[in-house]
């Protein structure tokens, strides 16, 4: 075992990150605002597809563009009825994960090949090649964008406005903040972020949509959020561990030593039997908004 | 809950089913489809006919007891989304059975019993990681789900693998099939056993202590503590019946589902199930009486959306969008206040009656 054959591993893992580290950043914007939307693996599938179709139909950052447009839109749905309409945050979100998967299969079914769509090579983004391996210019956003939204959300009026919103919504609006429009934009932003995810798993990372390309990212996402205790400097480290434990059922897979030995099936266990023990181990350690979760009502 | 109360409930599932199907059928044209002729084709698989309506009550059955998974949980105030990986481990229990063979009675009750063990240990972890480390359900069901899905396929793969079909488990012994109830369709008697299911978790929730318990949790957790309920004996006990119904799921399936009574690898015929046992169970308004009907409602979708594919070539699929579309809906408590504003539209003149057309003069 070489130090190239560990820093491919590395790199791996870091292409790994990207999808949860984003959308888990968004949601940390989301759930600082009060809002908890475990919609965002629907959103990542839904963006994985329009993606991808505007990457073929105008180039890869087109399709960037369109995955993140995608998210904010099902982001202002899911905030309008969660905000305005004082909807159940939880079964909004399972809402939104039906429709996303129904529509998904539908459109792969519509598209002509059932259940799988290979995105051309040439609409796909093109990785930057060094003489260290290639870097999807992706990596470079999952890492500066989390510090970004750590300054945001601790350092400006803006995020202590958001944080009051999801702590003590009554507080913030007797000081004059909108809380619903607050709560809307605010996980409309954190949605788009997910849509962004999406759009990089299908225009970049791999390649394709199937009915399954989130693969539970979403929730994965919501586990490093939990991880972080709405720290976004600590959903990098959380995004880089998911990260590890994702690309290693892809790297194993390739070694026959270890598949003699290990079935494949339990070394694609491994990313949500980690998640699982992670959040057990940190919990305790996290705390949230007081408010979170529950709809906004002025007496 | 009262008379009135059901009425509000009703009229907003149905406003929901409204705005679903309406959504819906613009989503199909976009597409270029007919969205008359594929409503047509819809409700004429779902309804039309004896045989379509028993496909229909067939594809019921199981989703009666994933809803009931989630409505005890939500009645408790939990979201308990574990049901689909626990469906997986208690169909995989069922066809375990028929490994060894058994006499048939023996096997059939086993066939159950292992099932319904086998969804309720999944489901164990769950409550005991929120009970003592208050992990959330979602994240911790979630992830059970993905493992089991993976278990499942190994199983499947390598230790239930018919010898002669490599593509699938060994089926369920002849003598632990369920008879069906209409010949020549997928329809068994395992559509009482759901029925039964719901009438038990009924009976638990309204006319037991620990029912009440558990009502008395969801609606007002703080409330409950004060009054001397144990929160770890209710996720425990919502947790573990949850894990009993889905096991059963998995298993009335397998036994009461002609023509293979097996599993295939990648476990088609029943992945989806719990998720869509969570949609049943928010149409039905979290009652196991509302779950029953909006099971066989739903489960008629799924039948008619057959034969939607078949004749106007919209696919399957669009049942699902048009499902999502119905639970987001449902989320909003105030859906019927929130359409009220259509009764403040007046008809035009001609359309009143001499009465109103007079008191509109007398206001003027």
């Amino acid at each position: 075992m070489n130090l190239a054959y560990l820093w491919g591993i590395f790199l791996g893992s870091l292409h790994a990150m990207v999808p949860i580290t984003l959308t888990a950043t968004g949601e940390v914007i989301g759930e600082s605002a009060g809002l908890f939307n475990i919609g965002l693996e629907g959103i990542i599938l839904l963006s994985a597809m329009t993606g991808a179709l505007g990457a073929e139909a105008a180039g890869p950052s087109v399709g960037f563009l369109v995955g993140l447009g995608t998210g904010f839109a099902i982001g202002l749905i899911f905030g309008l009825v969660c905000t305005y309409f004082k909807g159940v945050q939880l079964i909004a979100g399972v809402g939104i994960n039906l429709f996303s998967a129904g529509l998904v299969t539908f459109w792969l079914i519509h598209l002509g090949v059932p259940g799988h769509h290979a995105v051309a090579e040439e609409s796909q983004m093109v990785n930057i090649s060094t003489r260290y391996g290639d870097f999807s210019p992706m990596i470079f956003v999952a890492i500066a964008l989390p510090v970004l939204i750590y300054i945001l959300l601790f350092r400006t009026k803006l995020g202590l406005k958001i944080r009051a919103a999801g702590e003590n919504p009554q507080a913030a609006d007797v000081a004059g903040i909108n809380i619903h429009l607050l709560r809307l934009l605010s996980t409309a932003a954190g949605a788009s972020l997910a849509g962004l995810a999406g759009a990089y798993i299908s225009v970049n990372w791999l390649g394709s949509v199937t009915k399954e390309i989130s693969a539970g990212r979403g929730f994965i996402a919501l586990a490093t959020v939990v991880f972080s205790g709405l720290n976004p400097l600590l959903v990098l480290l959380g995004g880089f561990i998911f990260g590890f434990f994702d690309n290693l059922a892809v790297w194993v897979a390739t070694m026959p030593a270890v598949q003699k030995v290990i079935p494949w099936q339990f070394v694609a266990m491994a990313p949500y039997a980690v998640t699982l023990l992670v959040v057990t181990g940190v919990i305790g350690r996290a705390r949230f908004p007081a408010a979170m979760g529950i709809p906004y009502k002025r007496e | 809950m009262g008379f009135p109360a059901n009425i509000g409930e009703l009229t907003k599932t149905i406003i929901a089913g409204v705005i679903g199907f309406a959504v819906g059928a613009v989503i199909i044209m976009l597409y270029g489809y007919d969205p008359i002729s594929a409503y047509q084709a819809l409700f004429n698989g779902a309804f039309g006919d004896l045989y379509s309506f028993s496909e229909s009550l067939a594809n019921a059955t199981p989703l009666v007891l994933t809803a009931l998974t989630f409505a005890i949980g939500f009645r408790g105030g939990m979201f308990n989304i574990g049901a689909e990986g626990q469906l997986y481990l208690g169909a995989l229990a069922t066809v375990a059975v028929s490994f060894f063979h058994l006499p048939s009675a023996m096997g059939f009750a086993l066939s159950l019993i292992c099932a319904v063990f086998a969804g309720a240990i999944w489901s164990l972890p769950v409550a005991i990681l929120k009970a003592t480390r208050g992990v959330h359900e979602v994240i911790s069901t979630i992830m059970l789900n993905w493992i089991s899905q993976f278990l499942c396929f190994y199983l499947i793969a390598k230790i239930l693998v018919d010898p002669q079909r490599a593509e699938k488990t060994i089926s369920v012994a002849q003598g632990v099939r369920m008879p069906l109830l209409v010949p020549g369709t997928s329809l068994s008697y395992g559509i009482f056993l759901s029925f039964f299911a719901a009438i038990i978790v009924y009976l638990l929730l309204w006319r037991t202590v620990i029912g009440f318990d558990i009502r008395a949790t969801g609606h007002n957790p703080l409330a409950a503590t004060y009054a001397g309920i144990e929160k770890w004996k209710i996720i425990l006990f919502v947790f573990i019946t949850g894990g009993l119904t889905a096991g059963l799921a998995g298993a009335v399936h397998v036994m009461g589902r002609p023509p293979v009574y097996a599993i295939y690898s990648g476990m088609p015929s029943i992945r989806g199930l719990g998720f869509e046992g969570l949609a049943v169970a928010m149409i039905g308004r979290n009652h196991p009486i509302g779950i029953i009907f909006a099971a066989i409602f739903f489960g008629g979708l799924l039948a008619g959306g057959r034969m939607m594919q078949l004749s106007a070539h919209v696919p399957l699929e669009m049942v699902r969008v048009v499902e999502g579309i119905v639970v987001l809906f449902l989320a909003i408590p105030e859906l019927v206040q929130l359409l009220s504003f259509l009764r403040k539209i007046r008809p035009p003149l001609i359309f009143r009656s001499k009465r109103s057309q007079d008191e509109d003069r007398r206001r003027l």
